[in-house]
């Protein structure tokens, strides 16, 4: 059973397309990694998903979807006195959530008491990952949309924030979409990968379609890469 | 002074307070401080066609925020370029319309003798903004770390997104009797700003914020009297005071 049908998607911005007639669908419970090169649309194929861009063709998600978006890019001044406590607290105008359940979220995703009062703006890449990783689970989603979520975090960060997420996939029964600059990522974390690049647009179990030659030919270059089978 | 004629500078300056908050942290302080020009060709109309020129002002900032509204639902445009160059065209318009003492008031504030209607409409637009601000600032905070989550977690993010402008517009024409159109784009950016150089949480600014825009409205008022002048540059200078006192502290 799908969770998301995406028909004929595509997205224009004035002279530029970065999406034609897109199509691919989801499974419950999936775990689906989009890959390409920088502008080749991955970002605005998550907004267009979302409704936050204009967009043609039709996007269906099944009923009941409740999604948690983690976002690549931060929209904010990193001084604004907004604490991590604050940002969380938000959640309660928002959803039913008690102080217990923000304490029990910060424990789950690994941010300590101290973190809670510091700055959002000062927090490193790492902590504000978690913050809102915290902040999309404090409304108990069933889908969730990660842009880039290792982006600028060192790499034990990197491998810790990668199994916080397989773990509440699991445990969660949540299905993901996430984006990634990592084939290794991608190989070992996604059932399927969406490749985006070059006017096209691929779509298979990684170890099927990730092939030396598709690499190429999206990313306009060889790609070196090394698959972490356990 | 008497008790009325407190009533709405401190409604005012509370409203300015806390609305300048977000719009210091949206980044929009030049954008915001560009908007409050465009009340002046309201005031020009008014005047003309002889109705309330605070009518007149209300009505071209309800247009003005709505405009800067459709520029950023635009990916493309760059909004601040066409903000500053169409209210700053608004603000050289304006000042053709009206002429002597009118546009000194129109410009700089002279706060006169308050009808109580003036009071009334004031005092409740006052509360309005801060109402607003109250019970948004959660959906605020999180538009602001990103419209993208605000969107996933349920906010209406382009109504909001407009309500606030519109919040900001009134602020804006509540204080054009005290500041007027030049300067009370200052009186909402640069409270704000002060809260933010030395506030650790979100409550803590809002409160900075607000301290700091009664402060120099009163004092600002204060002073003008005394010297029996306008009293918008009083009420920014000591706006500006307070903000230099922040960077000290901050860098102490």
């Amino acid at each position: 059973m799908n969770i998301l049908e995406v028909t004929n998607l595509s997205v224009r911005f004035e002279n530029v397309q970065p999406l034609r007639e897109l199509s691919f669908s989801v499974a419950r419970g999936a775990s689906l990694a989009v890959i390409g090169p920088n502008g080749a649309g991955k970002t605005v194929l998550f907004r267009a998903i979302i409704g936050a861009i204009p967009s043609r063709g039709t996007v269906r998600w099944a009923e009941g979807v409740r999604i948690g978006y983690v976002p690549q890019k931060l929209d904010l001044d990193r001084d604004v006195p907004i604490t991590a406590l604050d940002f969380l607290a938000t959640r309660k105008t928002l959803t039913a959530v008690s102080d217990k359940d923000i304490s029990q979220m910060l424990t789950l995703v690994g941010i300590s008491s101290e973190v809670t009062k510091t700055p959002i703006g000062t927090l490193s890449g790492g902590q504000f990952q978690r913050l809102l990783i915290a902040f999309a689970l404090l409304g108990n989603p069933n889908v969730l949309l990660l842009d880039e979520l290792t982006a600028g975090v060192d790499e034990p960060g990197q491998r810790q924030l990668n199994e916080l997420v397989a773990r509440l996939q699991h445990d969660r029964g949540l299905t993901v979409l996430f984006i990634s600059h990592e084939l290794s990522v991608v190989y070992r974390y996604a059932n399927n990968v969406l490749c985006l690049g070059g006017g096209t647009a691929h779509i298979g179990a990684p170890k099927e379609i990730l092939t030396p030659d598709l690499l190429r030919d999206i990313y306009g270059a060889p790609v070196d890469y090394h698959i972490h089978d356990h | 002074m008497t008790t009325e004629a407190l009533l709405l500078p401190i409604a005012m300056a509370t409203a300015s307070g806390l609305v300048g908050c977000f719009a210091v942290m949206r980044r929009m302080a030049l954008a915001g401080d560009a908007l409050s020009h465009v009340a002046l060709p309201g005031i020009g109309i008014a005047l003309a066609f002889g109705f309330n020129p605070l009518l007149g002002a209300a009505t071209m900032l309800f247009f003005g925020a709505l405009l800067v509204w459709a520029l950023e639902g635009q990916a493309h445009v760059a909004t601040e370029t066409i903000v500053g160059v169409v209210f700053s065209v608004a603000l050289a318009i304006g000042s053709m319309m009206a002429s002597g003492e009118e546009l000194i008031d129109a410009l700089f504030g002279g706060a006169g003798v308050l009808s109580r209607a003036e009071v009334i409409f004031g005092v409740a637009g006052s509360s309005l903004v801060v109402a607003f601000i109250l019970t948004q600032k959660n959906k605020l905070v999180v538009m602001l770390v990103s419209s993208e989550v605000a969107r996933t977690a349920g906010i209406r993010v382009r109504l909001l997104d407009f309500l606030y402008l519109e919040m900001f517009s009134l602020t804006i024409a509540l204080g054009l009797r005290y500041l007027g159109a030049l300067l009370m784009g200052a009186l909402i950016i640069i409270p704000a700003a002060t809260a933010k150089q030395v506030s650790k949480s979100l409550n803590g600014m809002l409160i900075v914020a607000t301290v700091a825009a009664l402060t120099a409205t009163l004092a600002g008022t204060a002073l003008a009297t005394h010297n029996h002048r306008q009293t918008g540059p009083f009420i920014v200078t000591t706006a500006g005071a307070i903000f230099l006192l922040s960077l000290l502290y901050r860098r102490r």
